[in-house]
This record gives structure tokens, sequence and C-alpha cells, in this order.
């Protein structure tokens, strides 16, 4: 297992490479440039300040730079925002979008799977529809919606909860973001663990449990739901990594100070160091939880050893 | 020592909703068990024998539903609730089943599956619960119990876990063991040794045992009373020998006649040699990769040689995991292989795909499973005239029509059926639509896998006469995987016995089923034909 990862995380250098370097050269391709603006530099500014962030040297001496300093874990100036690195901005963003996607996602899960099994237990009858109903509106409704009516029923019909900001990290900033952020998820957990589920309870080793006598209790929850789970923990994975590297619409309605709205922002200004570390830190996520999951799996699943 | 009766099923009738209406599966039968005693239930696919026993343990899919009453010492199972049931289920009576491969959960080690129902009956504690399941696999005699309580279903062979099926199901000493086709899935000598041990545990432990069979030879050596089911009825029952010996309806005898019969004489000696393999050897590579070492070589073709005439029929037999399957296909190159390979005069060693595209019409190759070898969204027109568009691209739509209608006629289906798609057809009238789609390129060499194996017998006795007569119609040679011996004796004129790649013993049908040589093939034919009783009668 040890040599496993160890393997997964070598094969994590080349694959960041190749990211990487797609990123850096198609953000080039763009037309344009960090400071081509609406309004327009003086010719004399805008060449001083390509010349002092070094874009006037040839792309290649660009791109052996930028690696030097990545591997250095230097991001660069930010070219947009020019009183902050792009490290300072990760260190402040990036712990407000991880917190909101963690506590979405542990939401999603929770509430997802157990709607899931009752939906499953109950297959073809009330309990079964309200479910599906429920999960196929979580699923059509976009952020943009529900978002928009959390803020206006909790936050100014009822007054239960702020309409938005981040209030330095008070709880009551951050239900409304979560909410939104798991619906949709609940609604696709709910959907997968129901599909898992009825699979699971109709295979030829329920039927052998059912045969023994054991409780409906150890059918369902020993014996199907552990094999049941397994895609859970496949969608998991890359779920995470989308959550906890934030949701432009999320935080743009609810003014959170989070990196979901960089990496939108900084590709459409060109702002090429954002651009580049955005992509590595959702790389760097990406790689992070599938190895998780391939992990996570063999604990649930003794005929997957990696050895 | 058949005593009190104990289980008796009153007028039970199965239904089943599907999107077709409902279909009644079993319909009003009567059937009793004694303490003690072999009971087998006998049918063909379809005949309700499985749905009787599940409808008795409740264990119906969620869409059937049973009326009627099954008695176990006073207590109607069909209205019994649920926790009641838990305390009849796995305690009083026991089930195993066919598939033993997915049975088991494979999640969880043997030990702990085993402990479970221990516990939960018994309310021993987990140490006495395992010392149980340790005494439980010493029982059904699987080697190094101690280790294989920690081992996974995964780690261990059919066999083995059919073994531990049966451990578990007498975990708690069981009134009535019912076995759903036990030993179907398995190899013919794992098979006997699965029903000798039945038959000892069952003589040490006093159990009556159900056994849900459609194979007539098990029945003859196992039980003392017979139920013969078709369509979800009873059609006879009796005491074994007395139904073997004077069946009366004609169902009961047309199963007991349906053993394929019939020799295959060889060819003439000077018939041209058509597809010849001299070394063949098929290897495969397991695992290996980026910093993973390199990978394990499976040697599954083992240097074979191999002639096969005009006319010539070459039954293929072996195990599981033998390579018959491999050989065949690599004699055809569907796989890369080493070795010589001559079809007529041409060396086939050396082509590639597109030399051996003109080839394929003449080595076809029918398959095993008749459900999955068909596509489901073409119409069985489609199907059989497929390979003329690829391999006679003149004909014009009405010629091709032609040629389809005549193939359907020669498999013996109505050509009319060549509109309609597979899943209007039967399992053995599927593999007629197979063996046209392969005899409308009027094929010189067939590769038969296992053609018969997913078919009940009745169909299979059909299905060799039919393969039979192709062959003397065109002139054909096949080569005939099977691992079940009666089929391969009435199909061919040569065998092969192959264990572990490898050639064991090779020689005339007559020869090798008259004085086998080597000791696998004597274990081979013991296991498949002997007839001597597992049990004496009760």
């Amino acid at each position: 297992m040890f040599l496993y990862v160890f393997r997964r995380l070598l094969t994590a250098i080349p694959t960041m490479f190749v990211i990487v370097t797609l990123a850096f050269f198609l953000i080039r391709v763009a037309p344009g440039g960090p400071f081509n603006q609406e309004r327009g530099l003086s010719p004399e500014i805008k060449a001083n300040l390509e010349a002092q962030f070094g874009l006037n040297d040839p792309i290649w001496l660009q791109y052996v730079n930028y690696l030097k300093n990545l591997l250095h874990g230097n991001f660069g100036p930010s070219y947009n925002l020019p009183d902050f690195t792009v490290t300072e901005l990760f260190a402040n963003g990036l712990p407000i979008s991880v917190q909101l996607g963690l506590s979405a996602l542990v939401l999603a899960l929770a509430v997802g799977t157990v709607l899931g099994i009752v939906a499953a237990l109950n297959q073809n009858k009330l309990g079964d529809y309200s479910v599906i109903a429920l999960a196929t509106a979580g699923s059509t409704i976009p952020t943009f919606v529900i978002a928009p009516v959390i803020q206006l029923l909790f936050g100014l019909t009822w007054k239960l909860l702020p309409i938005g900001g981040w209030g330095d990290g008070a709880w009551i900033n951050k239900i409304g973001p979560i909410l939104t952020l798991s619906l949709p998820q609940i609604a696709i957990v709910a959907r997968l663990m129901r599909g898992s589920m009825i699979e699971s309870l109709r295979s030829n080793h329920i039927r052998t449990a059912r045969a023994l006598g054991l409780s409906d209790w150890s059918v369902v929850v020993k014996h199907a739901l552990r094999g049941a789970v397994l895609p859970i923990v496949s969608y998991a994975g890359p779920a995470a990594a989308a959550l906890l590297t934030g949701s432009i619409i999320v935080e743009t309605i609810f003014a959170i100070p989070g990196i979901g709205r960089y990496f939108v922002d900084a590709a459409l200004n060109r702002d090429y160091t954002l651009v580049m570390g955005t992509v590595v830190v959702i790389a760097l996520f990406t790689i992070a939880f599938n190895l998780i999951v391939d992990i996570l799996y063999a604990f649930f699943d003794p005929r997957v050893r990696y050895d | 020592m058949a005593g009190e009766t104990i289980l008796s099923v009153k007028d039970l009738r199965v239904r089943f909703r599907t999107l077709d209406g409902v279909v009644e599966a079993v319909k009003g039968i009567h059937l009793h068990v004694d303490a003690g005693e072999t009971v087998a239930v006998v049918g063909e696919s379809g005949s309700g024998k499985s749905q009787t026993m599940m409808a008795a343990m409740s264990l119906l899919a969620s869409n059937g539903e049973a009326t009627g009453a099954v008695d176990y010492r006073g207590k109607n199972l069909l209205t019994l609730g649920k926790s009641e049931l838990n305390k009849v289920r796995g305690r009083k009576i026991s089930m195993i089943f066919q598939e033993p491969m997915t049975s088991l959960d494979p999640l969880y080690t043997i030990g702990n599956q085993l402990m479970e129902p221990i516990r939960k009956h018994r309310g021993l504690s987990g140490a006495a619960a395992r010392a149980e399941a340790l005494r439980l696999l010493e029982l059904v005699k699987i080697p190094d119990p101690e280790r294989r309580l920690k081992s996974y279903p995964h780690e261990m062979s059919g066999g083995q876990r059919q073994r531990v099926m049966i451990a578990m199901a007498l975990a708690n000493d069981p009134d009535i063991l019912i076995a759903d086709e036990p030993t179907t899935a398995l190899d013919v000598t794992i098979q006997a040794q699965i029903l000798t041990l039945l038959a000892e545990l069952q003589r040490k432990l006093g159990m009556a045992i159900v056994f849900i069979t459609h194979d007539l030879g098990i029945v003859r050596r196992f039980a003392d009373r017979v139920y013969v089911m078709r369509y979800g009825e009873v059609v006879e029952e009796g005491k074994a020998d007395e139904l073997f010996a004077n069946p009366q309806h004609d169902y009961t005898k047309m199963l007991l006649a349906a053993e394929p019969t019939g020799r295959k004489a060889p060819p003439a000696a000077n018939a041209p040699i058509l597809l010849e393999g001299r070394n063949v050897e098929v290897e495969f590579k397991i695992g290996g990769g980026f910093l993973a070492g390199p990978p394990m070589l499976l040697r599954a073709v083992d240097r074979i040689s191999i002639m096969l005439k005009q006319r010539q029929t070459i039954g293929i037999v072996g195990e599981s995991g033998s390579g018959k399957s491999t050989l065949g296909r690599a004699l055809l190159r569907l796989l890369p292989s080493q070795g010589t390979i001559r079809f007529g005069n041409k060396d086939l060693s050396k082509a590639d795909r597109a030399d051996m595209r003109p080839l394929r019409r003449e080595l076809q190759l029918v398959f095993q499973d008749p459900f999955g070898s068909l596509s489901p969204r073409m119409t069985v027109g489609q199907i059989i005239t497929e390979g003329l568009l690829v391999h006679e691209p003149s004909l014009s739509s009405k010629e091709r029509d032609n040629r389809a209608v005549e193939a359907l006629r020669e498999v013996g289906l109505s050509p009319e059926t060549r509109n309609r798609y597979p899943h209007e057809f039967s399992g053995g009238q599927r593999q007629r639509i197979a063996i046209a789609r392969a005899m409308i390129l009027k094929p010189k060499v067939v590769v038969l896998d296992e053609p018969t194996s997913a078919l009940d017998r009745s169909v299979q006795k059909q299905i060799v006469e039919l393969l039979r007569k192709l062959q003397a119609d065109h002139d054909l040679s096949y080569l005939f995987i099977s691992h079940d011996l009666a089929v391969v004796r009435a199909m061919s004129d040569y065998i092969i016995v192959m264990k572990q790649g490898k050639i064991v013993e090779e020689g005339p049908t007559e020869e090798i089923f008259g004085a086998p040589r080597e000791a696998y093939t004597k274990t081979l034919m013991a296991a498949a034909i002997d007839e001597t009783k597992f049990r004496q009668s009760a």
C-alpha cells in the first residue's frame, strides 16, 4: 500500500508538469494581455509594467522562469491586484472556500446517503417517489436560483440569516452558502445511492444473508450498504475537488471572499499568474482527492489491492 | 431413516407482477419432506422448481407473491412475521445456491460470515463462535481452516466457496437443507466432491435435503424421492428407483431419454487436413507497469499440436482454466500466439488482421452464451446476414434475404422469424440463430465453444443432432470445446483432454472413454459418467 501511494505521488509530478505547461501556453494564446484594459494605459506605462513583470522576454524564458519560481513555491505577483502576491490571495481565500466546500460535502454525503437508502428500501413506493422528486428538483434548479431564494426567504422575509457577507467567519453567515452548495450535491448523492443500493440489495450474497435468517439491520447495513457506498466514494473525490476550490456563483451572490471568483475573473483579465495559481491549486486538489478515493476503495473492498 | 413429515407445501402458487402482466410461475403444487430424507425437485429452466423453494423461504423477488401454505412443524412460513421467520431461516431450514462465486459477501472474511449466523441464532460469544466456525470448516474439509477464516471469498475457488456455503448452512444444525443446483456452476470433478461431501454430512448430521436440479444423473445417484416439475406444476412424483425404472408421464420419459445419444464415425483415413497447429503457445501478461516491476506470465496454452481433418470433430475437454477456449481462439488467430498454424495450404502464423479477413468466412466460431452473443438491437435477419455484407458484398438485399431464409430453415427455425428480435426467442432457439449466423457463410471449420452448456438437456440433444446433421450435409470440421463429457462423446470422433494448458491425453473417442490411461482422465470420466450412488436410500 505504501509503495502504491509513493508510486501515485511520483506519477503526479509529470501530470502536474503537463497541466502547468498546457495552462501556461493556452492562456497566452488568448488575445490581449494583463494590461490591455478598457480605458487603456498610456503606452509608456504599459511598456514599463510589462518590463517589470518580464512580459517582454521571449515566451520560453517566461516559461522557464515561471517553472523555477513555482518550484520554490512562488506563484508570483497578481497583475490585476497589484498589492497582493498570488500566494497571499490564496492564503486569505482558500481557507474560506475549503471550509464552505467541506461542510457542504459532509452535509451532502450524510443527507444524500440516508435519502438514497430510504428510497432504495421503499422502491416504487411513496418514500421512493418523494426522494426522487426531491432529487430531481435539487439537481435541476440552478444555484443562481437557489441562492437568491435563500437570501429572500431566510434573509429578508424571516430575517433568520444575514443576506450575505463573510462576517469574519461567524457561523450564521455560513449557513446560506453551505445550503446552496450542498443542495445539488445532496440530490446527486441520493440518486447515486438509491441506484447502487437497489442493485446491492438484489445481489446473490444478500439472498444468502436473508436465507441465513440474519436481521434486516445486518442485511441492509452490514452487507448491502458497504458494497453500495463504493460508487459514492468514486463520486465524492472529484466532487470534493470541485467544492473545496470554491464556487464563483455562491461566493459572488453571498459576497464571500473565497477563491471561487478568481478563476473566472483572472481568466477574463488575463491575470496570467493568478490563472496559473488557480490551475495549480485545482489540479493538486483533484490529484489528492483521487488518490484518497483509491485508498478508501481498498479500505472498503478487500478485492482491491494495490501491491 | 425417513420419519415424520416436517415440511409440507400445500397448494402453493407463486405469481410475479411483470410489465407483461401477472405471470404464474408455480401453479398450486403440493409436496412434502420427511425428516432425514432426500427429495429431489427436477425440472428444466422455467419449471418453477427454484421459485417453489424461494417462496417457502420468503426469498421471492419484490414483485413476487406466494399463496397457499408452507407448513414447517405446524407453522405456516408464508404468514409468519419477520422475526419469527428469521428463527426458522438459517436455523431450522437453510439453503445453498447455484452461484458459489457470488453467494458470499465479497467484502467480509469467511470467518466473519460464518460466525454471524452462529452468533445470531445461538447467541454464542465471539470466541465460542470462532471455535465453532473453525469446526465447521473442518467439517466441510477446507484445508488449512485456521488461515481460511481470515480469507476473503475472492481468494478461494468455486468449489471451496461452495463448501463454505454448506458450512454456513449447516452451522446451526438445521432440519432441512435446501440445495438449489449446488453443483451446476462447478467442474465435474469438483461436483463429485461436493456431492460426496453432502452425502457424508447428511449421514453424520441427519438433516433432510431438498435437492433442486435439472441433472437427472445427480437425482439418480442421490435422491430417495423425486418430484418432476414442468410449467409450474408437479407432473409426476414417486420413489427415485421406481420413477427411473418405470416413468409414467411423457415429460419424465422425455427427460430420461434426453441424454445425447449416437456416436460419430471418424473421417476417412485419407481425408485432407484442414486446420493444423504445431507447438501452439499462448501467454497472458498479468500485472506489471510503471514501478510495478515486470508482469507475470501465464502460459494458458503450452505447446499444443493438433490436426483437424475434413469432416472430423475433435472434442477438447478440460475443466475451467484448462486453456481449452484459449486454444480454440488461438487456432482461429483471434489471439496472438506462438507456433505454426496452417489452414489448408496457407500459413496463418504470420497473418495479420487484414490477411485473416478473407479467411474468416471459412473459420467460424459459435459461443456458449446464447443470450450475450446476439445483439439485442438487431433483427434475427440482420444478425445472420451481417457476415455476408463483409464477405459477399456483391449480393443484392434480395439474395441476402434468400440466404437468410435458407440458413434459418437449415437450423430448424421458421424463416418468418427473421424480422423478430433475439429476446423473443428461447435459449435453444437463440443458439440455433448463432449457428445459422456461422453457417450462412458456408464455412469449412467451426469452433464450437461450449455451444450447449447453457441449455436444458432436452434442448442440448436437439442442438447436438442439428450440428451432426449440418456436418454431414456440408462436410464441416468441428472443434468442439466442452466440459460436458456426455455431449462431447456424442459429437466427437477424437478427443483431446487438457489440463493447465497442456494435453494430458488424446485419442479416438471410444478409446478415451473406454480405456483412459492417465489418472486425470480417469478422474474426469469417473466424475462424469459413474453411476454409483453417493448415498444409500433411506
